[in-house]
């Protein structure tokens, strides 16, 4: 086949396949159903489209084949008297019309495109966090379940059961396709925001495994933060999502060295940065610090910000980070923001006074097996001179990490600390 | 439209120790409660406290085992319900955060249609 074409499919699959399946959700009232129907539309462009050419409007082109499916099938249906349960919200039945463009079809909230229904529904506060995570990465993402598993390290059949579960009780439960009133919208889009933080972060320092990055779930979040972005384009939220991903991604090149080892943010070579990321991150967060008190996404896009914008590790501005991390505490009460804060302690007013305000933490449950709370414990030890304390520390890290790349890297750290070196940085 | 079932669930010994105007709050809440969203009432009932509950299990063949308390000994028991219209989960939602639970929670369960 014509690589072109498989190209334009694989494009098209990537771009288009949320806003296909949200329209045709529509006409199925139900998602399994409407993930076929999808399905088979991108087989058929994989069949047609190297004889016919691919069609000026790809997305159109798919919608159209897999609306026309799903009428074929509940037409077929009506006739054998079969009636699936109907996801509530969908307000079209099996005599739409599947030509008309399906944008707005709804015209009942200000909100109108129907990837966002779909969003939303997989977002729904009432399924499982971690429900929430692969529904959106299967529905809205379109990646298969086993990539789904892949992705978060679990076995395909556990990952199968959590889809389907999720599934039944949108169902059952009648958890609604519909974009949520304008009173529920912010908690809502704080929902939807954390799940793709969420994608985010698993992709930016992978929990376990070889690699430090995984590219394919980064690519996700930021696809799913531009979406999002075009959909509530006057969000600060949102802006102040994509100003994260953007900002915290652009240091993707200089993370790891050749050899695949860590290279901390102290010591990564800034000309390696990713400048348009930089620059278009830096541009968002303005935006998303506009609204007065700015929300925790924007709050740490900010403080992403302080660091793209520092020349070096040594001219970093870490009176503004501490300031930052100051707001961003109060309005999220984490104990890992808590964490992030003494860090920034430690360098504004040197380690001593980052190892008090991290000391206060250690009975924090939360950060109970957290290995970032032991190595940044390590390090204001080390730097202290303290070696024998911050070879425990380190050991203890150790203990909790099942990312490699980490491990090499600490168990480099703990060597030093055993020998007593003087500290480097 | 659907019918949702509301579990009352509060923790016992709290609301026998709290103070008699506690339990009016609650009272006054439900008779708000009953007031703005009649409509949507289907039904609903306070229960007598967890104590006064019996198990009842089949042996399997002819016989049953009866003991004393509820099926599951938690911090909170089930201490009232109510059964709910609604059109989908997220009303079900707004109904159910305006039913008095000072001393826990409530769970909102969607009934299953049968037949």
């Amino acid at each position: 086949m014509d690589a072109s074409v498989e190209a334009a499919v694989a494009d098209a699959h990537r771009r288009e396949w949320a806003f296909v399946l949200a329209a045709t959700v529509r006409v199925t009232g139900d998602l399994d159903r409407a993930e076929e129907c999808v399905q088979e539309a991108y087989a058929r462009a994989l069949a047609t489209w190297p004889e016919q050419g691919v069609p000026d409007r790809p997305g159109a082109w798919l919608t159209t084949v897999a609306r026309r499916r799903a009428i074929d099938q509940l037409r077929r249906d009506a006739t054998h008297a079969r009636v699936l349960p109907q996801l509530v919200g969908t307000g079209i039945g099996p005599d739409d019309r599947p030509d008309e463009p399906p944008v707005g079809a709804g015209g009942d909230g200000p909100l109108e495109d129907d990837r966002l229904r779909l969003i939303f529904t997989c977002c729904h506060p009432a399924l499982a966090p971690e429900a929430q995570v692969a529904l959106t990465l299967r529905l809205v993402c379109g990646l298969t379940t086993a990539e789904v598993a892949r992705s978060f390290l679990v076995a395909e059949a556990t990952m199968a059961a959590r889809i389907t579960r999720a599934k039944k009780k949108i169902a059952a439960a009648r958890i609604p396709y519909r974009v949520p009133a304008a009173a529920e919208l912010p908690g809502r889009i704080d929902a939807v925001l954390t799940v793709v933080h969420l994608v985010f972060t698993t992709g930016h320092t992978s929990p376990a495994g070889s690699a430090l990055v995984r590219t394919d779930l980064v690519e996700r979040a930021l696809h799913l933060a531009r979406m999002l972005r075009s959909l509530l384009p006057d969000d600060p939220d949102v802006a102040g999502l994509l100003a994260l991903i953007l900002l915290t991604d652009a240091r993707r090149p200089a993370r790891t060295s050749a050899d695949g080892t860590l290279t901390l943010l102290a010591d990564q070579d800034r000309t390696r940065w990713d400048a348009d990321e930089i620059a278009e991150g830096l541009g968002l967060v303005r935006e998303a610090l506009g609204r007065r008190p700015p929300g925790r996404f924007a709050l740490m896009a900010a403080i992403a910000a302080v660091h793209a914008e520092a020349p070096s590790w040594s001219a970093t501005d870490w009176a503004e980070l501490v300031g930052l991390y100051d707001l961003l505490v109060r309005i999220w009460p984490s104990p890992v923001v808590a964490l992030n804060r003494a860090v920034a302690v430690g360098f504004a007013d040197g380690p001593e006074a980052g190892l008090e305000a991290l000391d206060a933490l250690v009975d924090e449950p939360q950060l109970a097996d957290y290995a970032y709370l032991a190595s940044a414990r390590a390090d204001l030890l080390r730097r202290l001179g303290r070696h024998d304390e911050a070879a425990d520390a380190y050991r203890r890290a150790l203990e909790l990490t099942d990312n490699d790349v980490e491990a090499r890297f600490l168990e480099a750290r703990l060597a030093e600390s055993e020998q007593g070196q003087r500290p480097a940085s | 439209m659907a019918e949702y079932l509301v579990l009352i669930y509060e923790d016992e010994h709290a609301m026998e120790q709290a103070d008699p105007s506690a339990w009016q709050t609650m009272m006054d809440g439900h008779t708000a409660f009953g007031q703005a969203h009649g409509s949507a009432i289907r039904g609903g009932n306070a229960l007598q406290p967890a104590a006064t509950a019996t198990s009842i299990r089949s042996d399997g063949a002819d016989g049953f085992t009866i003991t004393d308390g509820p099926f599951a000994e938690t911090k909170e028991a089930l201490g009232g319900y109510y059964l709910l219209e609604a059109a989908d989960l997220d009303e079900a939602i707004t109904l159910a955060k305006a039913i008095p639970a000072a001393f826990g929670g409530v769970e909102v369960r969607p009934v299953r249609p049968l037949g």
